[in-house]
């Protein structure tokens, strides 16, 4: 730590200039103060804003907008149910690749990586999440879309036995666009964000606490698992937010490769859609006023998934942290 | 050391910026005076984009055109958040007259139904409006399906499953297309026309490009997308059954053909759609696009502007329209349109632009 | 633990498939980056010549450059990160040093992480609404209200992280010495945590560089150059979006020249922030 060489000089603590100092300790909190409600206040514009705006589609469908997954242009009906599952589903899949690669890439570069590597690799892991998200797009469009065609795709519905369960769960057209690329194409896109806040907080852990562990005839597995997960838990709850948060809201990337169709989808092949993608295709076009209402709405149902699942994460990570 | 940040960000932006901008002063990229802003349809902004160029050159006049979708265009001229809007989808004259809009045409395309058939040489296959809504309905699934090997005498269709794919963005080239499966196909009424309708089957692809990217990945796939696209990049496409009865390819005489059997001074702000179009070579989904601008408009300047940005186009754009496949207006349908602006006026009541006489 | 010397058999499995893992992990990270980064090189490199930082966005046809663009979104991005910056820091200080457990700073938090995953094109439509339908008009000033609003609710989450994690004895050891709280947040906290909330804006920076939705309906684009940020203002994704989408050859390659200018910029701007925060790495 480097910090007890920067401590104020003793000059600083004076009596004339802490009466000063303590003046403006109000004025500093007020400050901050007022920065925090800032955010909550765009927030809530925000939302009051989707909310007059989504205000026709729901008094047109009611309860409906909600389970239906009809999303009909031409008759004017919407339902916002097929895009809900597509979104729960691609986020929570591209978390279910994100979140062990981005530990594993974490500690290595704060246990196990080179020193003179781990600069180079941290900033390559860093840049990942530099990349414009259409670039995302187009990458997977025209690169991997084939790829995962010929290499994974195809030997898996191929391997299917015919009438069985698992031909049913892959079945879809062989051209790599789907519910899975698209959620791979996301963990790729939220592992920087997760990787460089977790390596930010094992590095933030004491030497000695885990010198001593090791000091103690511990393997990097048991020092990892039994002193710095436990060490990093709360803060490692922020690092999955920011992926998951950047998962449910992904737009345009995932518009380019998800297959773009309403209703539920049916396989893990399947194209689909999400509420980001859903929005992004059809806003701009959209000039009957149930159209556009329905698509803010379906912003709004974004909304209040993203608290939901929030919520409901801080509940179970909360829960265990008390353990 | 936020500081030291911030400052060390902010200098080297700087002095980057100062460097380009004083090698851009050498350019011709030097910002001139008048800045008119318009937005809305994506099919027209390449073109729209080179008269800007070319004009922004010859005349100083720096009008700026922004694909945001024809959805967009009609929105922002309603918000009055641009001069003008832009659109693929024509307003009907009595939604026009509601918003005080006036509504022209200023240049001709169309839509082109693109296929992968291994093993088939590039537009040789042939298709009418009914079997294209069958196949777009999910009806007809197979290649060498009766319906298609009746239409292709001699020619060896594979045994491959269909693959629909169709735009998955709100666009003008759905509308157009949706539109002609309506007028050719009684069983499309189910579906419906729109700029997004709700699609019986297939994938959807994000923009022309994504229609093509995966016809092109999917052997037995058939997308469709916008003519320029299409002749740009080489697609292989299907040729249509016209109202004639004639099998045609999308050619610009095609269009042209489309678009000079039409009658435009029938209808109040231009409102026509090309489709089906009577005429032995004309091309079936043909559409024009449009401009919307306020009849009312509170700077004339502006209005002055853009008219005279247009009527510039009329007069010399048609190389540069043909060149990025456009389809230029017929000469008749531009003396028509420059008839129509002495209704767009000023405060004063008088017309903002007078077209110089061709 | 309690076990010292050799470790038994089924610990150093355990081990050895946890480092593999670790490698394989970044082995793939890695390895996404490069096929990304070369799809962009590949593909990028022959748009990338003088032209691009001398001209403005060409018609089809034409000759040109990205000139326009590359400064709009570099007037945009840096006002954006300014107030994203300022906001920001200031609010995750707050919620780590002042409303630690108040109810207020939970709902704070809690709402941040909401606004974090906020889709960005209603971050985009929201600044519409209240920026550039009642002005009448696009504005790049509009763009960098929405692109703050983004960028804000990632530094305020890192910054509060990263300040949590400063140890209580520095906190008390300053206040000891008599400096008031505001010069021991200033001068030692965001000292000491400066590494992290490094991170946080360049990560904020990261994600504002790319991002093509919100500026979609608010700086518009412009196909010309121009400096006055109360117009339409040019910007690289939203060219690269029109452009990549495009029917021509020559402006599809200056979209990926722009994408690979954008990624070359996000890590310049990484290491050049490492060099000028010359912080003493922890090990």
């Amino acid at each position: 730590m480097t910090a007890a060489a920067d401590v104020p000089s003793p000059a600083a603590a004076s009596p004339p200039r802490s009466a000063f100092g303590a003046a403006f300790d109000k004025g500093f909190e007020i400050l901050c103060f007022a920065a925090a409600t800032f955010l909550l206040a765009a927030l809530g514009g925000i939302v009051v804003s989707l909310a007059i705006g989504g205000w026709p589609a729901f008094q047109a469908f009611g309860l409906n907008f909600f389970v239906s997954a009809e999303w009909d242009p031409v008759q004017e009906i919407y339902g916002a149910a097929g895009a809900v599952t597509g979104t729960l589903v691609t986020a929570a899949l591209a978390l279910l690749f994100a979140l062990p690669l981005s530990f594993g890439i974490a500690i290595f570069l704060v246990e196990l990586c080179p020193p003179v590597l781990r600069r180079p690799i941290g900033t390559a892991v860093e840049l990942l999440a530099g990349i414009p998200s259409i670039v995302y797009g187009m990458w997977g469009l025209f690169v991997f879309a084939p790829w995962f065609a010929k290499y994974i795709q195809m030997p898996i519905m191929m391997s299917a036995q015919p009438g069985s369960l698992w031909e049913k769960i892959t079945a879809g057209v062989p051209n790599g666009a789907g519910i899975l690329s698209a959620s791979i194409i996301l963990a790729i896109m939220i592992l920087p964000f997760i990787a460089a806040t977790l390596r930010e907080l094992l590095l933030s852990i004491p030497a000695q606490v885990r010198e001593s562990a090791y000091g103690l005839g511990s393997t990097t597995f048991e020092v990892v698992r039994k002193v710095s997960i436990p060490y990093v838990r709360t803060g490692a709850i922020g690092a999955v937010m920011l992926g998951l948060g950047r998962a449910l809201g992904e737009t345009m990337a995932v518009t380019f490769i998800i297959g773009n169709s309403h209703g539920f989808p049916t396989s893990i092949f399947a194209s689909g859609s999400t509420i980001a993608s859903t929005i992004a295709n059809e806003f701009a076009e959209a000039t009957e006023q149930l159209h556009s209402a329905s698509l803010i709405a379906l912003g709004l149902v974004l909304f209040v998934i993203t608290f939901a699942v929030l919520a409901l994460a801080r509940l179970l990570i909360g829960r265990q942290a008390n353990l | 050391m936020y500081r030291k940040l911030i400052v060390g960000l902010a200098a080297c932006l700087a002095l980057s910026a100062c460097g380009q901008k004083t090698e851009g002063k050498g350019g011709s990229t030097a910002p001139a005076g008048a800045q008119i802003s318009g937005a809305g349809a994506t099919f027209p902004a390449p073109l729209y984009a080179k008269w800007a160029e070319v004009q922004k050159a010859d005349t100083g006049v720096a009008l700026n055109y922004q694909a945001i979708g024809s959805g967009g265009g009609i929105k922002q001229i309603k918000a009055k958040t641009v001069a003008f809007g832009a659109s693929d989808k024509p307003l009907k004259p009595d939604e026009l007259a509601a918003e005080g809009l006036a509504q022209f045409p200023t240049v001709i395309g169309g839509v082109v139904p693109i296929v992968n058939l291994p093993g088939l040489q590039p537009s040789q296959l042939k298709l009418t409006g009914p079997v294209l809504a069958d196949i777009f309905l999910g009806k007809v699934t197979k290649w060498n399906d009766p319906a298609i090997i009746a239409l292709n005498a001699g020619v060896k269709l594979p045994n491959l499953p269909i693959t629909v794919v169709h735009r998955a963005d709100g666009s003008g080239t759905s509308f157009l297309f949706t539109s002609y499966l309506t007028a050719v196909a009684p069983q499309w009424a189910s579906v419906g026309a729109s700029d997004a309708v709700k699609w019986p089957t297939g994938q959807g692809g994000k923009g022309n490009d994504g229609v093509s990217g995966y016809v092109k990945q999917t052997p037995g796939a058939i997308g469709y997308v916008e003519y320029a696209f299409a002749k740009q990049n080489g697609l292989p496409h299907a040729s249509l059954q016209n109202a004639a009865g004639q099998f045609v390819d999308p050619t610009a005489d095609a269009f042209a053909a489309a678009a000079s059997g039409a009658d435009w001074s029938a209808t109040p702000g231009f409102y026509l759609l090309l489709i089906n179009q009577p005429g032995a070579g004309a091309w079936p989904i043909t559409g024009a696009t449009f401009i919307l601008m306020h009849k009312q408009q509170a700077d004339p300047a502006t209005g002055k502007a853009v008219l005279g940005f247009f009527d510039r186009a009329y007069a010399t754009g048609d190389a540069a329209a043909s060149e990025l496949a456009y389809v230029p207006l017929p000469a008749t349908l531009k003396a028509q349109v420059r008839a129509s602006w002495s209704a767009i006026v000023g405060p004063d009541g008088k017309p903002v632009y007078a077209p110089a006489a061709q | 633990m309690s076990t010292a010397g050799a470790p038994r058999l089924s610990r150093r499995i355990g081990e050895g498939a946890f480092l593999t893992f670790c490698w394989v992990a970044t082995g793939i990270a890695i390895l996404a980056l490069a096929a990304i980064l070369w799809s962009l090189l590949s593909q990028g490199i022959a748009g990338l010549d003088l032209d691009i930082f001398t001209k403005s966005t060409p018609a089809p046809g034409s000759e040109g450059g990205l000139l326009n663009a590359i400064l709009g979104s570099l007037m945009m991005c840096v006002v954006a990160m300014v107030g994203a910056v300022f906001i920001g820091v200031l609010a995750g200080t707050w919620l780590s040093e002042y409303a630690r457990d108040s109810h207020y700073g939970k709902v704070v938090r809690f709402l941040n992480d909401v606004l974090l995953s906020a889709p960005s094109i209603l971050v985009g439509l929201f600044v519409y609404t209240i920026l550039v339908a009642p002005l009448k008009g696009f504005s790049g000033l509009a763009g960098s209200v929405a692109l703050a609003l983004l960028a804000a609710p990632v530094i305020t989450r890192t910054t509060e992280d990263v300040l949590r994690l400063q140890p209580v004895a520095l906190r008390e050891a300053s206040v000891a010495l008599g400096a008031p709280v505001w010069r021991t947040i200033l001068a030692v906290i965001w000292k000491s945590a400066q590494g992290g909330m490094l991170t946080g804006a360049l990560l904020a920076f990261a994600r504002i560089s790319g991002e093509t939705a919100p500026l979609l309906f608010t700086a518009l684009n412009n196909q010309f150059l121009s400096l006055d940020m109360t117009k339409p203002t040019a910007n690289l994704p939203v060219v690269i979006f029109n452009f990549a989408l495009s029917a021509y050859d020559d402006w599809r390659r200056l979209a990926w020249a722009g994408a690979l200018l954008i990624a070359a910029t996000v890590l310049t701007v990484t290491v050049v922030a490492r060099i000028l925060a010359r912080e003493p790495r922890r090990s």
